[in-house]
C-alpha cells in the first residue's frame, strides 16, 4: 500500500510527508503493521510535518519520540508544523549533567 | 555471523590487506603516490601536515599517521619522510613498531639523495611486502572483529527520516551480533546532545558526552565562532527541519539506540566492544579520517545529495534514500534506500538489507569508491600552521 508520510516513533504527534501533499488529501502512514491516515488541511511540502492531533499553544511537538520544539500558536490536526509555528526550547549544558557515583 | 578476513597478531582482523605507503609529512606525499602507483596491492594517502605546527597539531597528525599504520586493513607500511619533518620518519617508524608487529620500513628523501632514489628503494620494499601480503590467506573471523564507522555527509531532507534511521537499525543489529560501531561528528549532536548522553552506559559516559559538546562549542567561541548561528539554516527550514533539535535528532539516529560504552578522542582506539562514540568534526572527510585512525575497518556513509568520497584504507559504503540522487549518482552510490521514502520498504527492513551488504563488504566485495581507488583525507587542526 502506498504511503505519503513516515511516523518516526509511536509516541510522535507529527508525521513527515515523503511526497508533497495537497489540501484535502488523505495522508497514509505506517504504525507498526497498521496503516493509519490523517487528512491534510493545507498543502504540505515534501519532508515537512503534519500534526496528528490538535496542538494548543505551548504544546510539545514530538518526532523520533523526542521533543523537537513547542508550538507558538495552536496548530490543528492535519495542519502544517514548521519553523513558523514551533520553537526550540532553550537548554543549558549545566542542567544536562547527571550525578556520578562517588 | 562470520566473515572471511585477515587475522592480525594484535587487535581486530582486516577486511583488506593493503600495503600502506605513508608520508611522514606533506613533503613525502608525492613520492608516496608514485610508489603506490608502481606496486599492485599498495595504497597511498596524501598528507598535508607534519611540519610547522604547534604541539597540539603535531599530536593530531601523529595520531592519524600511527592510527592509519595500525589499522587492521593494513598488512605493512612503507614510510616516506623528508628528513626535517617535525617527527622524523625513523621516530615515527619506531613509534609504529612499538604499537604493532606488522612490517614497517621508512626512507628519508634528503638521506637517500632525492625523489628518484627514494622512490626506487621504497618501490622495492613495497613490492616485497605486497608479495608477502598476497600469500596471507583469509580466515573465518567472527563479526565481533568488525568496527564500523558511521558517517553522514551531503545530507538532505531524506537523511534524517530514512537513511540515518536505517543505518541506526544496522548499528543495533551489529551491536546485538557482537560487533562494534562508532558514531562521530560530536559538533552535530549539539541540539540533541542530551539524547546521545542518555544512551551512555554509565553516568560518567553520560557526562563525558555533554562535556564533549560543551567543550566543542567553547573551543569555537574562543576563536570567535558560533556554531549555533543560523542553525537550522534557511535551506534546512525549507527542507522541513524546523529546529536545531529536529536536525540533530535526524543526525544522531544513525548511531542507533544501543548503550554507548566508550567515549573517544579523535583517532583514539576503542578498548570496549559495542557502540562507541568519537569526538570529531562534522566535516565528513575529517571525521572518517579520525575514525579510520581509531581502527574502524569499514565505514558506512549516508548521503542525500550524493558524494564520491572514499578512503584508501577502508571501504566507505555510501547509501542514500533519495531516489533521484541514487539514479543520478549511481556510479558513486552503493545502496539505494529510497524504498523507505516510496513506502516499499520499512526502516527495519532496510537495516536488515544493509547488514547483508556490510557482510558482503566484509567478505571482500568492493565499494564503488574502492574500485576507483579513492583516497580522501583531512587531518583536523587545532589552530593555524606556524
Amino acid at each position: 500500500m502506498e504511503i505519503q508520510a513516515l511516523l518516526m516513533d509511536e509516541k510522535d504527534n507529527v508525521v513527515t510527508c515523503v511526497k508533497a501533499v495537497k489540501a484535502g488529501e488523505e495522508v497514509f502512514y505506517r504504525k507498526g503493521e497498521d496503516y493509519l491516515s490523517v487528512k491534510a488541511e493545507e498543502d504540505i511540502p515534501f519532508c515537512h510535518k503534519i500534526a496528528l492531533t490538535d496542538l494548543e499553544k505551548g504544546d510539545e511537538v514530538l518526532k523520533y519520540g523526542e521533543l523537537i520544539g513547542k508550538t507558538t500558536c495552536s496548530v490543528k490536526k492535519g495542519h502544517w508544523v514548521s519553523h513558523e509555528n514551533i520553537y526550540s526550547v532553550p537548554r543549558d549544558y549545566e542542567s544536562e549533567f547527571v550525578k556520578e557515583e562517588a | 555471523m562470520q566473515f572471511w578476513g585477515y587475522k592480525r597478531k594484535e587487535g581486530r582482523a582486516g577486511l583488506r590487506n593493503h600495503v600502506l605507503i605513508l608520508p611522514a609529512c606533506a613533503c613525502g606525499s608525492e613520492s608516496a603516490r608514485v610508489v603506490a602507483s608502481q606496486v599492485r596491492g599498495a595504497v597511498n594517502i596524501v598528507f598535508n601536515t607534519g611540519c610547522s605546527d604547534v604541539a597540539a597539531n603535531t599530536a593530531m597528525s601523529q595520531k592519524v599517521l600511527t592510527g592509519f599504520a595500525c589499522n587492521p586493513n593494513v598488512y605493512g607500511v612503507v614510510i616516506i619522510g623528508l628528513g626535517c619533518e617535525t617527527v622524523p620518519h625513523k621516530e615515527l617508524r619506531e613509534k609504529i613498531q612499538s604499537m604493532t608487529s606488522k612490517p614497517v620500513v621508512s626512507f628519508g628523501i634528503q638521506e637517500e639523495g632525492g625523489t628518484l632514489r627514494t622512490i626506487e628503494k621504497a618501490v622495492r620494499a613495497a613490492r616485497d611486502m605486497a608479495a608477502e601480503a598476497a600469500m596471507q590467506q583469509k580466515e573465518l573471523c567472527d563479526i565481533s572483529e568488525l568496527l564500523l564507522g558511521i558517517e553522514c555527509g551531503g545530507s538532505d531532507a531524506t537523511s534524517g527520516i530514512a537513511s540515518n534511521p536505517a543505518v541506526g537499525e544496522l548499528s543495533d543489529l551489529l551491536v546485538d551480533l557482537g560487533a562494534s560501531t562508532m558514531m562521530s561528528e560530536s559538533i552535530e549532536w549539539i541540539g540533541a546532545e542530551h539524547i546521545v548522553a542518555r544512551r551512555g552506559a554509565t553516568p560518567k559516559i553520560h557526562n563525558q558526552i555533554i562535556q564533549m559538546c560543551k567543550d566543542y562549542e567553547e573551543h569555537l567561541k574562543a576563536a570567535g565562532q558560533d556554531c549555533r548561528a543560523g542553525q537550522p539554516t534557511p535551506g534546512n527550514k525549507a527542507g522541513g527541519l524546523s529546529t536545531l533539535d529536529e536536525k540533530s535528532l535526524g543526525c544522531i539516529r544513525k548511531g542507533g539506540t544501543r548503550p554507548i560504552v566508550e567515549v573517544l578522542e579523535q583517532g583514539e582506539r576503542p578498548t570496549k566492544t559495542g557502540a562507541v562514540v568519537m569526538d570529531t568534526a562534522g566535516y565528513d572527510i575529517s571525521s572518517v579520517t579520525s575514525m579510520v585512525a581509531g581502527g574502524c575497518n569499514a565505514v558506512i556513509f549516508t548521503t542525500g545529495r550524493g558524494t564520491p568520497t572514499g578512503n584508501a584504507i577502508v571501504p566507505v559504503i555510501k547509501v542514500t534514500a533519495n531516489a533521484s540522487t541514487y539514479q543520478k549518482m549511481e556510479d558513486n552510490m552503493d545502496v539505494d534506500l529510497s524504498g523507505i521514502i516510496k513506502g516499499t520498504s520499512t526502516i527495519k527492513e532496510s537495516g536488515e538489507e544493509l547488514l547483508k551488504f556490510v557482510h558482503d563488504i566484509c567478505n571482500g566485495k568492493m565499494t564503488k569508491a574502492e574500485a576507483y581507488g579513492f583516497s580522501d583525507i583531512a587531518v583536523d587542526h587545532v589552530c593555524k600552521f606556524v
